[in-house]
């Protein structure tokens, strides 16, 4: 098992590796930072310009390779370089990683548990009032992209703090700057930031768990062993919780993993959104400002997390299936 | 679950002269209908039977496919779908299942009433420990036990069912356990709570022969210890004869024939009953005679045409046949009854399936008589080696040891010449055969398929052999493209090989009605056929280039008897029309017998024994053969009680890690009773084929020794 | 199952009347047309999107008002008899905007889905196909594809190919849409490979390229057509997230996505530059998702003992 464990881990770093460098490789060839000096009020002089892009590790004058070994060895001394705005790339992952890894985390507790449990339940209760409710309203979220969640969330929150004439739903950032109400007033108003972000990244993941999971177990619901172990003397539900739903959570686990990337891509939309300070809406701001480094220091986050995703549905995997453990 | 619908049965209970004691399981008049999905119409697929067992009675229920007889259990225990329509009435010492609540239901379920079923490969819950889900059986109908004590319990069950080294096993998942110890697995969980009925559905229909015999012992042993009544549900008429009291067959949903064992077997009173008796290819019988096919199929049980569901492929069929469904009249004794209009008239003319049935003739194969010898050789295969290494792990494959699937066999098949391979599943038959038709040079020793050598050519004389060397599949669901109509499946070898469109499409009509089908089949598509009608055109597709040698990968496994029979006498004629020789493979040593002229046994990816089929069945001299001929029921209810099967130790060994010297030693019953001197042989020496008794007969054993077993 | 096989028997007359090399009416697809017709969703999904798409191309036309036609009369109306959806900022007329976006819409989400589906097709039949070296290069890859941020990298490329037209942006779109399918026709492949009708093809002689496109792509049309039809909205869903930022459709053209993004900031304020193009893109994506879903059921054998 531990052998089998750091294969598939060497296996993650290459592809992480070869991700991050492509995403470089790529940020490095088409964002022009230049442009960044070049519209400064003054205009900087030339030389300036060359030797701040120069100090930067930015400029397009010298080769890519030379860049992307400079780049390289930075990575390899655990430097992700600097910003545009000659920040450490670092400091701000440090930052911002925490933001979004906060939302996702939550968000895909949230969403997975209710979308498994919803759809599971709506399985068993095939073509009665309660599965085709929960089919329709996941077919009716899984037709709205992610923005128009955010901004309808948005709306719909302006719209209570409104009518009930509080400031309960926030939907500004990620906590109300410069507050001062000791551990728990700073607690609740970090929850009450939460809460929509949080809400808008779980409910895209309930409506696709929930019609997949009632898939998986409408596949087992017939089952030959849900057969037998109704034959043993266990009840029908009894026998569907304890035999079915446990079978038919394994292929689940490997969905997850598919659709880890398609939720970083909500995260983004969400933080922007929101107004949230995480990596996400970094990227975009980053593709704007022709960030090389901060564009390179996502992508690694992102390969990370959608490894460290697949890598966790492994584990989840063996545990939940006894015929793929390795002796 | 219960309708209220009140349709009359039109069947008259059997009268039975009941014993002192009441019957345990009452089930009368029952009827299930799946109402159709959309607009489909409504599948009958139980209309009306009825059955009475007493306590320690074994039913035996016979049907093919689609008879109903799974379905009618199922609704005795309570366990078909909801939507499922159910009435009549099913009494479980008198009290009234139909109609009972999942709860309740489930209280009698696995206590009173246990089930074991067909498939053990998906019947147990693959996330679960065998002994946790034995365990869990107990203690659902004891919720004061303790989790020990039931654990305690499952371990007895498992060692009662025959596992070695129970309390280690007890961790093991599904997975882990052959199909025979996952059979076992179903028993003990069966009989967990000392049920007064066991209902089995086709217990032993996926196993190996020699596996059945010793779970048909499981639960002769399970019987005694629970004194539990059973009912025997089979397609198998062998497995049958020697193991129940009372014989129930059913057909299109309904009894046709009920009575004591013998009166069944020996006194048949239904044409179906005889017509199915009469297909079954027999091990026990001297002579060869063509099989009796029923013409025809099953009906469909969506638009039952009103009077015998049987009338259109009876051969007793009259005007009268056809006007009203016939119930079960009495014939004969007391307890025996047949639903046939024209049972009095066969009980009076003591008419025999052969008497009532046309049986083909058989041309004569002219050129028979010409001795083996000087016949050509058409496959020859030499010290034939296919191993392949076994992997392990998910995303990074390491070897971890090596298949010894095909280890080095040798044989060869002359002109006219069919060869039977026969051999549990593993003992690599199947590899052998992808092995010549794959074309490519072995890993050792030599393939020569008629005169050209696998491997020494080039890629347009392997096109070219590949003329002459055809395969039949196995699968009549999976062997032809569903997407595909049988023009084109028939077509497709020729057109591959350079025909004309003209002459493809004569061929394609030619060879559908060679193989009993008609032109305006072509048309149509696999699904729209019957699985014996599939087969015949698999059969027609592996004739269209003339083949000279034809593969056959068990192409009568997966049809019902009925039409087994006619595929099966089809294959004879083509043989002797069209002059083809056949490697014929089979784990069914009655169909192999049947047809085949010579016979190889396999055991663990080499041949243990080889010879003239009449020698082999006579008197196989290797302790395999016996140990297989002797496993096989013979549905034949006075010898099949009179026989003792020679019962193997547990299972087929991991062909990864073939046991030293003689690799069947490990289940050898010779062995045994060897003292150690002999046993020494065995242990160190791989015995090598010797020439015994007959003629054409060799054994690869060091002690060989014919004996008759059948 | 008699009447079906009634009807095939009669095609079965024509058949050997007509040459063997003339394409047949097949009785296997009309039914499979009749099921996909019994099935309430599909009708439905496809009943919506013709309308959509009527209205797409036809809208326009019918309109008093040009794509590019501006109001100096009338910014930020609401919606009026005048101007049907109102207008926007620039005067424009709302209803042909968000006509004119629906077509792009429409049209880059089926252009994209067939690519993806296509590419996901051969890509995968040939890994599962011949395994070995293949199959572990074209994994490899696809799993390289899935760990690639693809957002990000179309967010960077676009822009900068963003001359090349709309097109390249179905094509960049298409490009990393493939994988999971790929995955899954990888693994059906895999099973298909081994039965039994593959076997008899390759041992009568038939090349590996045929067996793949004569016998197991068409063994999985079912799932191919159910996927392309996910990727529809799959494709409409992520071409509105990337115009939302800015770095999709760019203007002079307008697609659902930029008019949302356009639109998003000023819901509260002016809803029906906002409220239109959002529902129509929801009917758009959810019209598709239930042709997907029916198909898989009217499709899939599997699915269809689901139902009872």
């Amino acid at each position: 098992m531990g052998k089998f464990l750091v294969r598939r881990l060497v296996n993650y770093l290459v592809l992480i590796f070869l991700a991050t460098s492509f995403a470089y490789l790529l940020a490095a060839s088409t964002l022009n930072p230049r442009v960044n000096y070049e519209q400064l009020q003054p205009k900087p002089s030339q030389e300036s310009i060359e030797m701040r892009l120069d100090a930067l590790n930015l400029n397009d004058k010298t080769p890519l390779a030379q860049r992307y070994g400079t780049w390289l060895a930075g990575v390899a001394q655990a430097d992700l370089g600097r910003t545009v705005e000659d920040k450490s790339v670092n400091e701000a992952v440090a930052r911002k990683a925490g933001v979004t890894l906060r939302l996702i985390v939550l968000g895909t507790i949230i969403g997975c548990t209710t979308g498994v449990a919803i759809g599971a339940y709506s399985a068993v209760r095939q073509y009665k009032a309660f599965d085709k409710s929960a089919t329709a309203a996941a077919f009716f979220v899984l037709a709205i992209p992610t923005v128009v969640i955010a901004v309808a969330l948005q709306v719909l929150a302006a719209w209570f703090n409104r009518a009930t004439g509080t400031q309960f739903l926030q939907y500004g950032g990620e906590y109300t700057a410069n507050l001062d109400a000791g551990f728990w007033g700073m607690l609740l108003d970090r929850m009450q930031h939460g809460l929509l972000p949080t809400a808008t990244l779980a409910i895209a993941l309930f409506a696709a768990f929930s019609r997949y999971q009632r898939n998986m177990m409408l596949d087992v619901l017939n089952a030959d062993f849900v057969r037998t172990a109704m034959a043993k003397g266990l009840t029908r539900r009894r026998a569907l919780i304890k035999h079915a739903l446990r079978t038919a959570l394994i292929p689940t686990v490997t969905y997850f993993t598919f659709t880890f990337g398609i939720l970083l891509a909500g995260t983004t939309f969400t933080e922007k959104i929101y107004g949230w300070k995480g990596m996400g809406a970094w990227v975009v701001d980053s593709i704007v400002r022709n960030d090389v480094h901060a564009v390179a220091a996502v992508s690694l986050f992102m390969a990370v997390c959608v490894m460290a995703a697949s890598f966790l549905s492994d584990i989840l995997y063996a545990w939940l299936d006894p015929r793929v453990r390795v002796s | 679950m219960t309708s209220t619908d009140t349709r009359t049965g039109t069947q008259t209970p059997v009268r039975e002269n009941r014993g002192e004691n009441t019957p345990v399981l009452e089930v009368s008049d029952l009827f299930v209908t799946f109402p159709g999905a959309a607009k489909a119409p409504d599948v009958q697929a139980v209309r009306g039977v009825g059955y009475e067992l007493r306590s320690g009675e074994v039913l035996g229920i016979v049907g093919e496919s689609g008879s109903g007889k799974s379905v009618s259990s199922l609704a005795t225990m309570g366990l078909l779908p909801p939507h499922a329509e159910i009435s009549g009435s099913v009494r479980l010492h008198g009290e009234e299942l139909l109609g009972l609540g999942d709860q309740a239901m489930a209280r009698k379920r696995g206590k009173a009433i246990s089930m074991v079923f067909q498939d053990p490969l998906s019947g147990l819950t693959p996330v679960y420990t065998v002994g946790d889900q034995i365990a869990e059986t107990v203690q659902v109908h004891n919720q004061a036990l303790s989790k020990g004590d039931a654990a305690k319990r499952a371990v007895e069950l498992l060692e009662l069912v025959g596992i070695p080294n129970a309390a280690q096993r007890y961790r093991a998942f599904p997975h882990e356990f052959s199909g025979g110890m996952r059979q076992r697995v179903m028993i003990a969980i069966a009989i967990a709570n000392d049920p007064d009925v066991i209902i089995c559905d086709e217990p032993t229909t996926a196993l190996d022969v020699t596996i059945q015999a010793q779970v048909l012992e499981v639960l002769k042993t399970a019987q005694r210890e629970t004194g539990a009544a059973i009912v025997m549900i089979t397609h198998d008429l062998g497995v049958v004869a020697g193991f129940v009291d009372r014989v129930l067959v059913m057909y299109a949903g309904r009894a046709v024939e009920v009575g004591d064992v013998d009166d069944v077997y020996y006194r048949t009173r239904m044409p179906y009953t005889m017509g199915l008796l009469g297909a079954v290819p027999r091990l026990d019988l001297e002579e060869r005679t063509p099989l009796v096919p029923i013409k025809g199929n099953p009906p469909s049980l969506t638009a039952l045409p009103p009077g015998c569901p049987y009338a259109p492929r009876c051969p007793l069929v009259k005007d009268a046949c056809t006007e009203s469904e016939p119930a079960l009249y009495q014939v004969g004794a007391s307890t025996h009854a047949a639903a046939c209009i024209r049972a009095g008239e066969i009980e009076e003319n003591a008419w025999t399936a052969a008497d009532i049935y046309p049986l083909p003739e058989l041309p004569e194969d002219a050129e028979a008589a010409v001795p083996r010898a000087e016949r050509e050789v058409v496959l020859e295969v030499n010290d034939l080696i296919k191993h392949h290494p076994l992997m392990k792990g998910a995303v990074f494959k390491r070897r971890v040891g090596t298949v010894y699937a095909v280890d080095g066999i040798t044989f060869d098949i002359r002109e006219r010449e069919t060869l039977g391979l026969v051999g549990e599943s593993g003992c690599g038959k199947s590899s052998t055969l992808m092995e010549i038709l794959s074309l490519q040079a072995p890993q050792r020793g030599t393939v020569v398929v008629l005169g050209k050598q696998a491997g020494g050519m080039n890629a347009r004389q392997r096109f070219a052999v590949r003329r002459d060397l055809q395969v039949v599949f196995q699968d009549p669901m999976s062997s032809l493209d569903p997407r595909m109509p049988v023009f084109e499946i028939i077509a497709e070898p020729l057109r591959t090989h350079g025909h004309s469109a003209p002459s493809v499409r004569s061929r394609v009509n030619e060879l559908l009605t060679v193989v009993g089908l008609e032109p305006a089949h072509a048309a149509r598509y696999p699904q729209e056929f019957s699985g014996g009608q599939r087969q015949r055109i698999g059969i027609a597709r592996a004739l269209a280039l003339d083949p000279k040698l034809l593969v056959l990968d068990e192409p009568v496994s997966a049809l019902d008897v009925s039409i087994q029979a006619g595929v099966i006498n089809l294959l004879e004629q083509l043989k002797v029309e069209l002059g083809l020789s056949y490697l014929f493979v089979a784990h069914d040593l009655s169909v192999i017998r049947h047809i085949a002229d010579r016979v190889a046994v396999m055991y663990l990816g080499k041949i243990v024994e080889i010879g003239d089929v009449e020698s082999i069945y006579a008197t196989p001299a290797h302790p395999y053969t016996q140990a297989l001929l002797s496993a096989i029921p013979v549905p034949d209810p006075e010898k099949e009680r009179a026989r003792t099967h020679i019962l193997l130790e547990g299972d087929l060994p991991s062909p990864a890690n073939p046991p030293s010297g003689c690799s069947f030693r490990t289940r050898c019953p010779k062995f045994t009773i060897l003292d150690p001197a002999e046993q020494e042989a065995c242990l160190t020496t791989e015995p090598g084929l010797e020439p015994v008794a007959g003629d054409d007969q060799a054994a690869a054993c060091h002690y060989a020794e014919a004996r008759v077993v059948v | 199952m008699s009447l079906s096989a009634e009807h095939a028997a009669s095609d079965g007359d024509k058949g050997t009347e007509a040459g063997p090399g003339e394409p047949r009416v097949s009785g296997r697809w009309s039914a499979v047309f009749r099921e996909m017709l019994a099935t309430r969703r599909v009708v439905v999904g496809i009943g919506l999107i013709l309308l959509l798409m009527a209205a797409a191309w036809i809208g326009p036309l019918i309109s008093p008002w040009e794509f590019t036609e501006r109001d100096f009369a009338s910014f930020r109306e609401p919606p009026s008899p005048e101007h049907w959806f109102g207008t926007d900022n620039t005067g424009k007329d709302v209803f042909v905007l968000t006509m004119v976006g629906l077509q792009k819409s429409i049209v880059i989400g089926l252009l994209a889905a067939l690519l993806t589906t296509a590419v996901a097709a051969v890509v995968g039949a040939f890994a599962g196909y011949f395994m070995g070296i293949t199959d572990k290069a074209l994994m490899w890859i696809t799993d390289l594809m899935l760990v690639l941020p693809s957002f990000l990298i179309l967010a960077i490329l676009y822009p900068v190919l963003r001359g090349q037209g709309w097109l390249v942006f179905v094509l960049l779109l298409a490009a990393f849409a493939w994988m999971v399918t790929a995955k899954m026709v990888r693994g059906m492949t895999i099973s298909l490979k081994e039965r039994e009708y593959v076997h008899a093809a390759r041992y009568m002689g038939v090349s590996d390229t045929k067996i793949i496109f004569r016998h197991i792509l068409p063994n999985m049309s079912s799932l191919l057509i159910v996927d392309a039809t996910i990727n529809v909205s799959g494709a409409i869903i992520a071409e509105t997230a990337l115009s939302y930022f800015g770095f999709g459709i760019q203007p002079p053209d307008v697609s659902l996505g930029s008019l949302i993004a356009t639109g998003a900031g000023q819901a509260l304020a002016y809803p029906w530059m906002f409220v239109f193009c959002t529902g129509l893109l929801i009917v758009l994506v959810l019209s598709a998702n239930l042709i997907g879903d029916g198909l898989r059921d009217a499709l899939d054998p599997q699915a269809k003992s689901r139902r009872r």
